[in-house]
């Protein structure tokens, strides 16, 4: 099985670990695993800014680059989001390429939902001993748009996690993209309620599915002066690399 | 009403440090949030419900003409007079003609968002007619002078001891502070104006084109007085309120409430069909219903035509972690939240209101909630599509897209570049790996740090991978 794996510009720039993670994940699980070195964004920054044609021309761009795997993967639900809903449901619609982009939709998976849907795996093989307490945030686009919420919290718990659910866990953490730098004050608001709320679950370590919120969370505990919560990619929890 | 959406960044940072309004937030939130929850879960076909409901709403934007004129003619049939008013100024110089043709010198209102909109009240007392809003919350808020905060709870920004300052200032009576109280006292305040008003002035949730009837839901039964006791009554409402059938609105009213207010029913239904007819007891002699375009027909067929679907149950405010943080009056126009974001660029111009489209996450709660499904966050981005296409927003935001594109469209550019940035901005966490200040990201760090860069990108690190790989192949 030849799996694409879609890294992320974020992923790509600021914590390689997590696509390295996400590599070892679908290795173990027996895939085949292709880089595509010329990947670089899916467009949601685009489109979300109103760039719908830019938004196109670097859509058109992950579909050539990934035409030829059998699934593509992406640990981020958001980017995930981009091509399984908006290029099709969107940008696309009714155009002659919508046939391309459904085909690419339907194989491209969020990493968890990957695992769990269409692997079958309900324990991840070679995950770490004992990974604790934590708790979870659920990103926007991945809860709302692609239905992942089950997904990595099974996998995490049959790893022997504990996990605590804080209040609000599907409440947006205010980074949005561009919205984080546009409106900073109302973002900075809405990652500090979401500080507030993983303070009161108890646990210490804090695991979502897309690098864009962890930042936006992390660097909120951070400038809070909470240097002890870790903040890990889902990815990075399970494939036992959150030392790197 | 003045619209005051163009402030929206300013005015919205200033909210997050109002601790009255945050209080009163949370209490809202608490309130709407969870009590929607609960309502919804009674209902087992609820996904289909709102199915139905959101194909009836494009049924009639799409026939509104015909549902329109249909409903005019039971109107009329009935003894009503039904009026058609292009702009907020037409629809006011209708109104203020009626009242003044039948020397009007009180007026009672329930709560009309679109009476909001046209700055009914200040055409009204203009001419030296007396507006009185029945509405317990637009009451308070007439008194402070103040715009509504949220479509359906008007003074959710409001305290009780704000509320109780501004009834003792109205009033001359003593202070109270126990809301049951309180309300007692509006009430005994309230019905002077009640029984003396010439004019009752009412909006409706819905019209009914098969038998002519405009529609109130309320909790405070206000609307029964203004619509029933006064010898003329006037409906103000957009035409886009308008239903087929009586049928039809039982379908909504089981997600209109439920949405609004998380209540399984409203407390009072007002329908209102025609005038007084000669054995009856009660009911105006006059029926008037202003029927209002004022910028709706501008999206019949447009591709934002489903924001005609909505039913102004203000579940997307309520769930809307913008909305929640900043709350109502940021909007700076009649409409908060999601819904706002998408009508008023359309009703006053984006030009005015271009933060607006720009207030979300889209993090997709709004779409969730509504009762008639409007995609919210797709409207919301065909505005901000607009704006890009139109160079209506600021040069840097426009500038940086378009030297992000260039950078993603040329993969070796790319690799090359993030490489630089990757270094740069590992060094520059330095120690303690995070980024405490960025030129241009001041937005971002103002309020956070910006965790460091690993220092070298996936790329570089695979491709390293790939070789030491290779070059251990048998």
């Amino acid at each position: 099985m030849k799996v694409g794996l879609f890294v992320t510009c974020l992923v790509d720039l600021v914590r390689p670990n997590i696509g390295f993670a996400a590599l070892k994940l679908l290795e173990d699980a027996g895939c085949t695993v292709v880089v595509p070195d010329s990947q670089t964004c899916c467009g949601q920054p685009g489109y979300n800014s109103g760039a719908r044609d830019i938004a196109k021309v670097l859509a058109r761009k992950v579909l050539a680059e990934f035409r030829d795997c059998d699934y593509v993967v992406a640990p981020s639900g958001s980017c995930s989001g981009q091509m399984k809903v908006h290029a099709v449901e969107d940008l696309f619609k009714g155009e002659p390429e919508e046939a391309e982009f459904r085909s690419l939709a339907a194989k491209w998976f969020e990493l968890s939902d990957f695992l769990v849907n269409v692997l079958k795996i309900s324990a991840v093989p070679n995950a770490p001993a004992a990974i604790g307490a934590l708790t979870y945030h659920d990103s926007c686009s991945g809860l709302r748009e692609l239905g992942i919420k089950s997904q990595p919290r099974m996998l995490l718990s049959a790893a022997g996690a504990t996990i605590h659910e804080m209040t609000d866990c599907e409440k947006c953490c205010g980074f949005g993209g561009t919205f984080s730098i546009k409106l900073g004050d109302i973002s900075t608001r809405m990652a500090e309620n979401k500080c507030v709320n993983i303070a009161a679950s108890g646990a210490r370590v804090l695991v979502g599915g897309d690098l864009g919120c962890l930042l936006n969370i992390e660097g909120r505990l951070r400038r809070n002066g909470d240097m002890q919560t870790k903040v890990y990619h889902f990815a990075e929890v399970m494939a036992g690399m959150t030392e790197a | 009403m003045q619209v005051k959406s163009m402030h929206f960044k300013a005015t919205s940072s200033a909210k997050l440090n109002d601790a009255v309004l945050q209080t009163a937030l949370k209490r809202a939130k608490g309130k709407f949030v969870d009590g929607r929850a609960a309502a919804v879960a009674e209902i087992d076909a609820w996904e289909d419900i709102r199915t139905h409901a959101a194909a009836l709403r494009d049924r009639v934007i799409a026939n509104l003409d015909a549902y329109l004129i249909e409903f005019e003619q039971n109107a009329v049939a009935r003894g009503a007079v039904v009026h058609w008013a292009e702009t907020a100024e037409q629809a006011n110089a209708i109104i203020v003609k009626i009242a003044q043709d039948n020397a009007v010198k009180i007026a009672t209102k329930s709560k009309s968002m679109v009476s909001e909109e046209i700055a009914l009240n200040d055409a009204m007392e203009a001419v030296g007619i007396e507006v009185v809003e029945t509405d317990l919350g637009e009451y308070i808020l007439q008194l402070a002078h103040e715009p509504p905060s949220h479509i359906v709870a008007p003074a959710v920004h409001k305290s009780k001891e704000e509320v109780a300052d501004l009834f003792v200032a109205a009033h001359g009576r003593p202070r109270l502070t126990d809301i049951p109280a309180m309300t007692r006292e509006a009430r005994e305040v309230l019905r002077s104006k009640f029984l003396g008003a010439d004019m009752g002035i009412s909006g409706a949730n819905f019209v009914i084109a098969e038998t002519g009837t405009t529609l109130t839901v309320t909790n405070e039964g206000n609307a029964d007085l203004v619509t029933t006791v006064p010898r003329i009554h006037c409906v103000v409402t957009g035409i886009e309120k308008v239903i087929p059938t009586l049928e039809d609105f039982a379908t909504l009213i089981r997600l209109l409430p439920r949405s609004a207010t998380g209540q399984s029913a409203a407390n009072y239904l007002t329908l209102t069909t025609g005038v007084k007819a000669p054995d009856e007891l009660d009911g105006p002699e006059q029926m008037h219903v202003v029927l209002i375009d004022a910028g709706r027909t501008k999206l019949v067929g447009s591709d934002m035509k489903e924001m005609l679907r909505c039913i102004r149950c203000g579940a997307c405010m309520n769930h809307c972690p913008v909305y929640q943080n900043v709350g109502g009056h940021a909007y700076g126009w009649v409409y908060p939240g999601p819904m706002g974001s998408v009508l008023t660029p359309t009703y006053v111009g984006i030009e005015n209101a271009g933060d607006l489209p720009n207030a979300a996450t889209f993090c997709g709660e709004c779409e969730v909630v509504c009762p008639v499904k409007i995609p919210l966050p797709d409207l919301m981005r065909k505005w901000r599509e607009r704006q890009f296409d139109q160079a209506l927003r600021p040069f840097g935001e426009r500038f940086s897209i378009s030297v992000w594109n260039a950078f993603a469209t040329r993969p070796a550019l790319y690799a090359a570049s993030t490489r630089i940035a990757a270094r740069v901005a590992s060094w520059w966490g330095g120690k303690e790996r995070r980024i405490t200040w960025l030129p241009g990201l001041d937005g971002w760090t103002d309020g956070r740090d910006m965790p460091a860069p690993a220092g070298k990108t996936f790329r570089e690190l695979y491709s390293a991978r790939q070789k030491l790989a290779a070059r251990h192949k048998p």
